[in-house]
């Protein structure tokens, strides 16, 4: 599998939304707390070690 | 320096006593010295006099040492002191757990199930006190000099220093009687961590330093008896660590491992009124409870450049230190003696040369290399270098708590297994269509029911052809080196474990394994010509 970088989200603003919203009310600590919990989540989801270390490399911005 | 102890013994069981040697008029020359008789001094004194190799232990001490080191044992190691004689008291006196705990802040997460797998004839690991474990070796070393194996130890005897020589070592030796001299023609190191030979030699011990200490306490349980578990915390709410470990040992007592920072006042930490708090914030007030032993370790993962210096041949912590997450120490120490005794012993008898020796480097510093990676990882986990990284080992655990699917990353220890030496210069072929990975060439042989025992029994000490309903000569000889022939079929199985384990899609195997039980190749049936070469390769021929 490859890691998708086309747009893949039916409805991109709603979720970024619902994104952002998450994080109202948190505090940086918990913002990270959060984020992290999610990272891993999906990191399971998505499972493919080739799929999880591309993402990585292009969040990397290499 | 006077011979002063450094530590209590806990078994006083090589006093010393005056040898011939320091009488004699010239330097008495060996074709073995052994330098500390530590697990690991004393296993390799074992499988060298098991094979008639005459061997020297010098240690400075008169016995074993007190204190709270290993306690966790892997199966491997049960396996290699069973092909040295002495498992079954390890086992009869052990603690075999499954069943363990997983706690976070106040609350548990979860808890664990190890599930070990049937068809083995030891379990995943046992947990013994390291007195214990080393006391059974020396004890089978006095069993084995009964029988004529040529294996001396002499207590308080301390290597002051040594002249290395292209074909043998010069050893100075401090006794209470004074000093004495004796050439070896093979030193073998295992002097422990701080290694004096190491140093003597100016070598290197390259590595990481964790910046945490551990306060390590060994209790009696006077009051109700615990569960046999394994109780994790990671930043318990009692404070008493910033993570806590409880394991359960024989005769009662229990292992409490309190993480407890880096800036800390070993004197003030270790006073027992101290050592009690922390117990008591841990356990509670109404738990009663005897302190055995307590003492407080830093950790670091380092190794040797080259665990071979010619004559001098490095082993156990003396090579490579890890840090205990995932009992790689003592366990990886085992496997050291069990790779080096029978390549030595063949490299002395004449029957391999001398480079079959270099082998011990890469394929021991390869098996470092890969406990020093796990029990880093290990590390990372329990104290986290980073805040980033605090902030998602917590993400895990509070994931974990509730979703299964985090549990695996939970990391406080990973279990030692041996490594392979897949793609090493000894390892040979894989011709089995179908065969398992998990017993391809380079693997140590895994265990299978067999009849009323089990197939590891009686195999190695020298090479094997073990055939499993295939055909092959009883032996073969090639250039001085006898492989014999184990035939076994998947029929006296029933279990149908030794099938899985070695024939997989298979209808029939050839396994060709080295006197350390690893397999160094593989046919679905027998060749000749390939069987002569991967003998040969084994024995560093090719
Ligand atoms: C807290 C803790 C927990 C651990 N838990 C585990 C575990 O659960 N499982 C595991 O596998 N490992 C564990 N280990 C590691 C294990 O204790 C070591 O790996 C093991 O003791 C190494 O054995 P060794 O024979 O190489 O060295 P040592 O046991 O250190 O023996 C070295 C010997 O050499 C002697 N010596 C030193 N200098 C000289 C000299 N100049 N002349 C003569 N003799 C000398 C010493 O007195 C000693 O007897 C743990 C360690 C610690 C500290």
């Amino acid at each position: 599998m490859e890691l998708t970088t086309t747009p893949n989200i039916p409805a991109p603003d709603s979720f970024y939304a619902e994104l952002i919203r998450c994080h109202e009310g948190l505090s940086d600590d918990e913002s990270a707390a959060f984020n992290a919990r999610l990272i891993l989540l999906l990191a399971n989801h998505i499972g493919d070690p080739e799929v999880l270390s591309e993402a990585m490399r292009k969040a990397s911005l290499d | 320096m006077p011979l002063d102890d450094r530590y209590r013994l806990a078994f006083r069981l090589y006093p010393y006593a005056r040898s011939a040697d320091q009488d004699a008029a010239a330097p008495v020359r060996h074709p073995v010295v052994v330098v500390g008789g530590g697990p690991i001094g004393i296993a390799t004194a074992l499988d060298l006099g098991l094979q008639g190799i005459p061997v020297v232990v010098l240690d400075d001490h008169e016995g074993i040492g007190q204190g709270s080191r290993a306690i966790c044992f892997a199966k491997r190691s049960l396996e290699i002191a069973d092909r040295y004689g002495c498992a079954g008291p390890m086992l009869d006196k052990g603690v075999v757990w499954n069943l363990g705990k997983v706690f976070y802040q106040d609350r548990k997460i979860y808890d664990f199930n190890l599930l070990p797998e049937e068809g083995h004839r030891f379990p995943a690991f046992i947990n013994l006190q390291q007195p214990y474990f080393e006391k059974f070796l020396v004890e089978r070393v006095r069993e084995a000099q009964a029988d004529g194996a040529p294996i001396e130890i002499r207590g308080k005897n301390r290597v002051e220093a040594v002249e290395v020589r292209d074909d043998h070592t010069i050893l100075t030796v401090a006794t209470p009687e004074g000093d004495y001299t004796i050439l070896a023609d093979w030193l073998i190191a295992c002097d422990g961590a701080g290694s004096p030979l190491r140093s003597m030699m100016g070598l290197d011990f390259e590595g990481r330093v964790f910046k945490d200490s551990f306060l390590i306490a060994d209790i009696r349980m006077l009051s109700e008896s615990f569960p046999t578990e394994r109780w994790f915390w990671f930043e318990p709410s009692h404070k008493a660590g910033a993570s806590t470990l409880l394991h359960k040992q024989p005769d009662d007592v229990w292992r409490v491992d309190f993480q407890i920072g880096w800036d800390v006042d070993r004197a003030e930490e270790l006073k027992e009124e101290n050592v009690r708090r922390r117990l008591d914030a841990m356990l509670g007030p109404e738990v009663d409870y005897e302190l055995v032993w307590s003492s407080i370790y830093t950790f670091q993962c380092r190794r040797m450049k080259a665990f071979r210096h010619g004559r001098v041949i490095f082993a156990g912590d003396a090579a490579h230190q890890v840090s205990p997450f995932g009992a790689r120490g003592a366990n990886s120490g085992m496997q050291d003696a069990d790779n080096l005794g029978w390549k030595l012993g063949m490299v002395i008898r004449g029957e391999a040369p001398d480079r079959l020796l270099d082998s011990y480097h890469e394929e021991r510093a390869h098996g470092a290399d890969e406990n020093i990676l796990n029990s880093t990882r290990a590390t990372d986990f329990i104290t986290p270098k980073s805040k980033i990284s605090h902030v998602f080992r917590n993400a895990v655990l509070e994931l974990a708590e509730r979703y299964e699917f985090a549990r695996p990353l939970v990391n406080s220890g990973r279990l030692s297994v041996p490594c392979s030496y897949d793609g090493l210069s000894l390892t040979g072929e894989d011709a089995l269509p179908g065969g398992p990975a998990r017993s391809r060439p380079g693997t140590p042989c895994p265990d299978a029911p067999l009849g009323n025992g089990f197939l590891l029994k009686g195999l190695g000490g020298g090479f094997t052809i073990l055939t499993v309903d295939a055909e092959a000569p009883e032996t073969v000889t090639e250039d001085g080196v006898t492989a014999t022939r184990r035939a076994v079929s998947a029929a006296d199985d029933p279990s149908g474990a030794l099938a899985l384990r070695y024939l997989g899609e298979a209808e029939g195997a050839v396994y060709l394994i080295r006197p350390d039980q690893h397999v160094v190749a593989r046919w679905s049936g027998y060749d000749e010509s390939a069987l002569r070469a991967a003998l040969r390769r084994a024995c560093g021929k090719e």
